[in-house]
């Protein structure tokens, strides 16, 4: 690791906070880390005291899963708070809730929240680091930073490559996250889905609107397809999944369009058949399943940036 | 800062005389007399007789103006009184140069019946401003039976609104229009097309993008200011639409005016003041509906405010303890206090060259007035001695913990301002006082 590049965050609340310099070296920090899980014995003790608090206020299994073995397999000590459990369905405030945990002296806590910037008010009212597991439309930062570290194992870079994100980008925090870091690190990043889940602005945020998936795809070198949410017909922003899967789905014929080396991901997970073709998911292109391996190592580079730094 | 009811007659000299009813931009005079406006003249009081027991006030030469009158408030009382008071909002008024507000019908209970009314003008009973309530167009804001207008016309409503939800019903607007001519009250309208603003947060574009935050469109403003428009066109009644924030409302009302549409409107100072911007990192203090717009809806409001199209600067006082402002920016309650800010925030506009002192008047108080029907607005004799006394150079700090309101949520706290209320005078005692003579 470079000694001479010194971790300028106490949390980790969004892409946006992030200058290039610090996602390359949190990548980095995760590619000397990955080494750890494929040990027999996938420990080391460099977190050993540390206390990391999994505060879920909205339902994650794989998210939680790998903050969690990534803080185990640092040595902290790990907690889990879930919306259900927590004191919030009881009538306490975020603030109070972040009061009271902070009494308890962590030295992380890991939150995801259905509300945009709710991380950012965690933190203002602790001493703690915070990470930001995913907030409402907002961010989801350490999503995005293992499709980062995912692509640029694949690909041996990110600069220049051509990124396109297809689906739900207005809803999608995991879309707004990947956009805001692939455009910094150089890539050219594409969006295309129904007009009606394409918000306004988003090509300040770094990404060209593209009118076709088809468009989007032709000559890219990763496709990510994102998660449809079922409830989106209601509100009403889609006639059905049948129509989303035949006019916004990634398929093999989509797929011709792009680059030929061309990589697919998904954050998961999959609505096989709608917006990912199972042939794709289960495919030699997919890299699905490294994403979720890279997690771990970019979660264990997180906590070890903000809090084993000294 | 001393509060004296004492005196009964009060003469102000030297004063800068603002009254845009007769015209008038002079230094003078203005004489008062047990709680009405007795002479009011350029130039010096001499040959007037004067009582022996007099209070005289030497203005140094600061603005002296119809006491401003606020068209949209909340007041909070009956409810939420650890939000304000009717008679702390009262206050509130007057540390900010007015002498009258409007207070919107969204209490608990709502304001929606003759019993409510009364309640509100009883508290309101020695309070340092007049309160004029506002009863509710519908039953309980439900938008579904019209609310006793005559009855509580009677108790002293001045003006009916559901004010905090529009009317989604357009044949129940409509009957509003007409019912409210037989009982001489005035229609205010929040106009919202919920079905386009629902669970949004802030103004739609590419700030709430960014900050992941539900988008209001302005067009859901504009498509009930359009409806608004068209039921008062048809109707032939008059309409008030409430605090206006978008271009495109600004440019339906022009046209509508233009082509003899009974319509008037108001927009609040955070609309000429601050853009969607000022959300920064999910301020809560930012968030209120409508929301804040972008540089062009400023912009054109600043020009309305100007030609005339917003003929109302009120404030939409609406004050909110930590309770409801502390929590995730989705989570929080819209609305910002108002009050204390209104007139520096306001008197920007003479600053920048948009207004005249007196089309700033005319904004504040003598347009209130009229449109609402209510005495004030003027500087004339016989009129109620509702003054205000106006250093338009008087540099301050807006601190948190100089407010008379009981709440805090504004965006403007620790702004430096300048010009300010230096005396407010309601039915001739003074409320307000901020300077020695």
């Amino acid at each position: 690791m470079s000694a001479d590049y010194l971790f300028p965050h106490r949390h980790i609340l969004g892409l946006g906070d992030l200058a290039a310099a610090d996602i390359d070296f949190i990548l980095k920090t995760a590619e000397s880390f990955k080494e750890i899980s494929q040990r027999s014995i996938k420990k080391v003790p460099t977190l050993r005291g540390k206390t990391v608090i999994n505060l879920f206020l909205e339902p994650s299994t794989r998210t939680r899963l790998s903050f969690e073995i990534a803080a185990k397999r640092m040595s902290a000590d790990t907690f889990n708070i879930s919306g259900a459990g927590s004191s919030t369905v009881k009538g306490e405030t975020m603030v109070d809730t972040a009061r009271n945990l902070a009494a308890m002296n962590p030295d992380c806590i890991i939150i995801r929240h259905a509300c945009s910037g709710s991380p950012g008010l965690l933190a203002r009212h602790i001493d703690a680091s915070v990470i930001n597991a995913g907030d409402g439309a907002h961010e989801h930062p350490s999503q995005a930073l293992l499709d980062l570290m995912t692509v640029r194992e694949h690909k041996g870079r990110i600069e220049g490559l051509k990124v396109a994100i297809i689906g739900d980008i207005t809803h999608s925090r995991v879309a707004h996250s990947n956009i805001i870091g692939f455009a910094k690190m150089g890539a050219e990043v594409r969006v295309a889905g129904p007009a009606t889940l394409i918000p306004p602005g988003i090509a300040a945020m770094g990404a060209q609107h593209c009118r076709s998936v088809r468009q989007a795809v032709s000559g890219a070198d990763v496709v990510m397809a994102l998660r449809i949410q079922k409830e989106r017909q209601q509100d009403p922003l889609l006639p059905s999944l049948r129509e989303y899967a035949i006019f916004y789905g990634i398929t093999p014929e989509v797929m011709i369009h792009a680059a030929s080396d061309a990589i697919i991901m998904h954050p998961g997970p999959i609505n096989r058949g709608i917006e990912l073709d199972p042939a794709l998911a289960d495919g030699p292109r997919s890299v699905i399943l490294d994403q979720v391996t890279n997690g771990v190592a970019i979660r264990m580079a997180l906590l070890y940036l903000i809090m084993g730094g000294e | 800062m001393s509060v004296d009811n004492l005196e009964s007659v009060i003469l102000l000299e030297n004063a800068r005389l603002l009254d845009p009813a007769g015209g008038l931009d002079a230094l003078g005079y203005v004489l008062v007399r047990d709680g009405i406006i007795a002479a009011v003249a350029a130039g010096r009081p001499e040959g007037v007789e004067l009582p022996a027991e007099l209070r005289r006030l030497d203005a140094g030469g600061r603005w002296l103006t119809p006491g401003l009158i606020d068209l949209h408030v909340h007041l909070r009382e009956p409810g939420d009184e650890h939000k304000e008071t009717v008679v702390s909002g009262a206050a509130a008024a007057a540390a900010g140069g007015f002498t009258a507000v409007v207070c919107m019908p969204n209490t608990r209970p709502f304001n929606d019946c003759a019993a409510v009314t009364l309640q509100i003008l009883a508290a309101a009973a020695g309070a340092a401003a007049r309160v004029y309530p506002v009863g509710s167009i519908s039953v309980g804001l439900q938008g579904e039976t019209l609310a006793p207008f005559g009855e509580m016309r009677r108790a002293g409503v001045r003006a009916v609104s559901d004010d905090g939800r529009p009317v989604v019903n357009s044949q129940l607007m409509r009957r509003a229009l007409e019912y409210a001519g037989d009982h001489d009250l005035l229609v205010i309208s929040h106009a919202e097309e919920e079905s386009l603003s629902r669970n949004g947060a802030m103004n739609e574009g590419a700030t709430a993008t960014r900050l992941g935050l539900r988008g209001i469109p302005a067009v859901a403003e504009e498509i009930m200011v359009h409806r608004e428009l068209a039921l008062a066109e048809y109707t032939g009644r008059p309409v008030h639409i409430a605090h206006v924030s978008t271009a495109g409302s600004v440019d339906l009302i022009r046209r509508a005016k233009a082509r003899g549409v009974k319509a008037t409107a108001e927009t609040a100072p955070h609309y000429f003041t601050l853009t969607e911007e000022a959300v920064g990192l999910y301020d809560t203090r930012a968030k209120m509906n409508p929301p804040l717009r972008t540089a062009a809806d400023v912009a054109a409001i600043r020009e309305a405010l100007a030609d005339g199209t917003l003929e109302v600067i009120a404030t939409d006082h609406a004050p909110h303890s930590d309770l409801e402002k502390d929590l995730e920016f989705e989570l929080a309650a819209n609305g910002i206090i108002g009050l204390e800010s209104a007139l520096p925030l306001s008197l920007a506009l003479v600053r920048d060259g948009l207004l005249t002192p007196l089309q700033l008047v005319a904004r504040l108080s003598t347009n209130p007035a009229r449109i609402l029907g209510v005495p004030g607005g003027r500087l004339a004799v016989g009129e109620p001695a509702d003054l205000t006394l106006i250093d338009p150079d008087y540099k301050f700090t807006f601190r948190a913990d100089e407010l008379k309101s009981r709440s805090r949520n504004s965006p403007f706290i620790d702004w430096e301002m300048q010009g300010k209320a230096m005396l407010t005078i309601m039915d001739g005692r003074i409320t307000h006082q901020e300077i020695s003579f």
